[in-house]
């Protein structure tokens, strides 16, 4: 049996071994103990089902070995041979027969509006409709371990960008009080979620990170690691998609994306990632994408909601804090992620981050970015933002001490085109910050 | 008369209801309702119109690629860009490679447990039990090759990743062109790949199908819907601009006609929208009308010249001189696993066509009123995009997926959608195991994420009023 240790090792050397493929004959014998297979429910709910077909996409273990040796998936709308009443009936048998035992993995947000009447996982023959929110809540409170798959069950995803019109919601906002684990991803990659649902099974809930993903795989950001990162700090940018050299000028969201795509790469045969094909990374494990990490190619932090119209009423204003402060948020989160970190204990329950936190957050990391005022070095070049001076901890302040620095006189630009798109949008991130802390504007 | 609900619809994309009617072992009358509802053409007004190529790929999983292609194509439209030869051809490689992944899942994973019974464990149980024809040796190699599908589909995803960067939701794919350019190293990744992949399909698949086409071949008469059959083109040309690998074109009533781009417009009588006539794409409003008299389904009816028309790789077919005109459930089937073998025969030479060191994607700027229109050929049939630019900003967005078209409820005239017009005579042997239903439904590769714009509970209810 692997220590956890090991296994972590395997997890993040992932570049040259895939994690699962080492794991899975370790993983069937721990599953074996009690002479059964996990039972897995997969759950879809509002999605694309490209979780499911990434999924399938998956090489150590392979779908084949899965399905055949290591678990027993139940339930799985695209891949189950029952259909209809058949495919529902079978579904509360195997969650009443296995409560407290299966692994429930839920694909796609939750729309919530009304009652959960946007979206439905069938209807009985009797007509009775099973909405994805009964669901969700039913066989979630069933499960002895609950993981969301891909960025709309775990943050909301694209489903709830602005305006939301079926008002999903993430998983975990349904499922209070119940851990979820998050392995977000637009899709997720394979290997996140097998190596995710491996550990579960051999050690239970991995250690996560303030947003409940697992650290083994959202630790550092795409910008650590990035092999283009040589070229952003010589200031070779790329000017436009296909062009070869660091995509941050042209919207590439990696300085503030946590995962791991420029070492492991896609699919599970690990060939190439968005950056290696010469686009920007949308940041699309990040909480609230897409819409704080929209526009796609006008780069950071020119956050951009289109609820936003010329005029600023106080509603725009609202609405563009309450988006940024998923580039702000977040920021702050890794900032002070050690301090975050003594709360979380590997396996324990968690809290999500909700809106008082996030201000506590914001708050915090203010006085700590005034504290480090002045203490960087100069920037090279009016649009290179300093991330790479200092230590790594201090990196968001440094983004957010450029953004203030440049916004003195400059006003927020509604440019597309990426080549004259003045560099930072200060002026409205400081309104954001000081709404984020209470005051007003 | 009794209505039997199948509801989810599974073994597809997507959540799907379908209402049949059965009376003396036949199907008489069906209703087809997608039970989700995500407003993404909401969701996309008022933002930077190059995100339509990313966000668009987020409606559909199975066919991102071919949500890419529309939306590029929609904004190189209204742009005025011209991508380069090499852009084109890599993104018909992408796309190419993603057709043959949804190709070798909709066949095995999606057909296969219809017509034969897997192993005796989830996800293959359980399951319906009632006429399966193949002996046990058929049987038994049919799922060996279900397994062996599993490897190549992923082979084929992977092929998408090496110039897309990543899939589902591809980044290679945008407007100006494609973004990786070739070289002599992706090229061998990619050509690799695709010959297993090939050899597949021609050894395996192909030979699947028509094991299955023998041995049910009544359903070459099964499921015959209205006939008239619509493609937009599929895989442009790169050195002949406006030709494509498979043609475009319309057979309606078995005669040929050329497509007219603007004679598509959407009916709303039959759902849940507020009264209107039929609208082209782009003028159409989306105002639900949840108390609407009659409707009893969330998805607009699309029709050509006022005629439900079917898509998909058969009507492709059919209208590239491929197939020979017969509409049956086994024909669609036939047809996919035939296609799927001649886009791979033609991506490997077209792999062989880029030129190393030539541009793959031409810069633009965008002006801020500009209106554009993406047709194209998802995997499962003609998809359209249509937008407006305006302040910069997409100010309308509309998409027409072909399982709108197939999938589509009845029209102004009251006449059927397609999957609802092939499952009238259906033979049900057993009502309470009604697996013949499933396999014509499944033979048109429906995608639910795909056609679905709005569905309502409150709608659902008055669904039941009607039926009952």
């Amino acid at each position: 049996m692997l220590t956890r240790r090991e296994f972590l090792k395997l997890c993040l050397s992932s570049a040259t071994l895939s994690l699962a493929g080492a794991l899975l004959p370790r993983v069937a014998k721990a599953l074996d103990e009690n002479g059964e297979k996990v039972t897995v429910i997969w759950l879809e709910l509002m999605t694309c089902t490209g979780d499911f077909l990434s999924f399938a996409n998956t090489l150590r273990p392979d779908v084949e070995q899965l399905i055949n040796d290591t678990i027993k998936l139940e339930y799985q709308n695209t891949l189950m041979a029952a259909e209809g009443e058949m495919a529902l009936k079978h579904l509360y048998e195997t969650a009443e027969r296995e409560e407290g035992k299966y692994i429930l993995v839920a694909e796609g947000t939750v729309p919530a509006k009304q009652n959960g009447i946007y979206g439905h996982i069938g209807y009985f023959e009797d007509g009775r409709p099973v909405t994805d929110l009964e669901a969700i809540k039913y066989f979630g409170a069933r499960a002895r371990y609950v993981i969301a798959i891909g960025t709309c069950a775990s943050f909301g995803g694209p489903y709830a960008a602005d305006p939301n019109p079926s008002g999903s919601l993430p998983v975990h906002k349904i499922l209070k009080g119940v851990q979820v684990i998050n392995t977000p991803g637009c899709p997720c990659h394979p290997d996140w979620f097998v190596g995710t649902l491996s550990h579960v099974m051999l050690y239970g809930v991995p250690e996560l990170d303030a947003f409940g993903r697992p650290t083994m795989f959202y630790r550092h950001t795409i910008h650590d690691f990035c092999p283009r990162r040589q070229h952003f700090e010589n200031s070779i940018f790329a000017k436009h998609p296909g062009d070869y050299g660091c995509l941050f000028k042209i919207g590439c969201k990696g300085p503030v994306t946590y995962t791991d795509c420029p070492t492991r790469l896609w699919n599970s045969a690990h060939l190439n990632w968005p950056v290696g094909a010469n686009t920007p990374c949308i940041g699309c494990v990040s909480p609230d994408f897409p819409d704080a990490m929209s526009p796609f190619f006008a780069h950071l932090p020119d956050v951009h909601l289109p609820v936003v119209k010329a005029g600023s009423s106080l509603v725009g204003k609202l609405a563009i804090g309450g988006a940024a402060a998923g580039i702000a948020g977040h920021a702050a989160a890794s900032f002070i992620k050690g301090r975050i970190q003594n709360h979380l204990v590997c396996g324990s329950e968690t809290e999500h981050i909700d809106v008082a936190t996030r201000k506590k957050l914001l708050e915090q990391e203010e006085r700590a970015s005034e504290a480090t005022e002045g203490a960087g070095t100069e920037p090279l070049k009016a649009t290179v933002a300093d991330y790479g001076n200092g230590d790594s901890s201090k990196k968001p302040a440094g983004i957010r001490n450029r953004c203030r620095e440049q916004g003195r006189d400059s006003e927020a630009s509604e440019e597309l085109v990426p080549d004259k798109v003045p560099a930072v949008m200060p002026k409205k991130l400081r309104i954001i910050r000081k709404i984020m802390s209470g005051r007003k504007p | 008369m009794p209505v039997k609900i199948i509801s989810p619809v599974t073994r597809l994309n997507g959540f799907w209801r379908l209402d049949v009617k059965i009376e003396n072992h036949r199907v008489v009358d069906a209703f087809s309702g997608g039970i989700f509802f995500r407003g993404l053409e909401k969701i996309l007004l008022g933002r930077d119109p190059r995100d339509a190529v990313y966000l668009t790929e987020r409606i559909c999983g199975i066919c991102s690629t071919a949500h890419a292609m529309a939306a590029s194509l929609a904004l190189e439209d209204a742009f005025y860009i011209e991508p380069p030869r090499n852009g084109i051809i890599i993104r018909n490689l992408i796309f190419g490679a993603d057709l043959l992944q949804n190709h070798i899942r909709h066949f095995y994973f999606l057909t296969v447990p219809d017509f034969a019974p897997g192993p005796d464990r989830p996800p293959f149980a359980p399951r319906y039990n009632s006429d399966f024809r193949l002996n046990s040796a058929q049987n038994r190699e049919i799922y060996e090759n279900y397994m062996e599908s599993i490897h190549m589909s992923r082979a084929a995803h992977d092929m998408v990743t090496i110039f897309g960067g990543k899939i589902p939701h591809n980044h290679g794919i945008l407007a100006g062109g494609a973004s990786a350019p070739p070289s002599g190293d992706s090229v061998r990744m990619f050509l690799s790949l695709l010959s297993r992949v090939r050899e597949f399909i021609e050894q395996k698949m192909v030979k699947d199908a028509e094991t299955l086409a023998e041995v049910y071949d009544d359903y070459f008469k099964i499921g015959v819907g209205h006939k008239n059959i619509m493609a937009y083109g599929m895989f442009s040309h790169p050195d002949k601009k406006g030709e494509f690998y498979f043609k475009p074109g319309v057979i309606i009533n078995g005669v040929r006609e050329k497509l007219d781009r603007h004679s598509i417009e959407e009916h709303v009588k039959f759902s849940w929208y507020e009264e209107a006539p039929p609208l082209s794409p782009e003028e159409g409003s989306t105002q639900p009308d949840t108390d609407k008299p009659g409707a009893y389904s969330w998805v607009k009816a699309p029709r050509y010249k006022g005629l439900a028309m079917e898509v998909g790789p058969l009507a492709r077919l059919i209208i590239s001189g491929d197939y020979p005109e017969s509409y049956g459930t086994m024909d669609r089937i036939l047809a996919r696993v035939y296609e799927a073998r001649k886009v791979a025969e033609l991506m490997e030479q077209w792999a062989l066509e880029l030129e190393i060191g030539k541009p793959v994607f031409t810069p633009y700027d965008m002006p801020s009123e500009a209106e554009g229109m993406g047709m194209v050929e998802a995997m499962r049939g003609g998809l359209g995009h249509w937008l407006r630019v305006g302040g910069g900003r997409i100010s309308h967005y509309q998409v027409i997926t072909p399982s709108a078209w197939d999938c589509s409820p009845r029209d102004d005239e009251g006449k059927r959608g397609p999957v609802e017009e092939s499952l009238v005579g259906t033979p049900v042997e057993d009502p309470d195991q009604p697996v013949e239903v499933g396999r014509v439904a499944r033979s048109f590769d429906p995608c639910l994420a795909c056609a679905v714009h709005v569905i309502d509970a409150r709608g659902k209810e008055k669904e039941i009023e009607i039926l009952l």
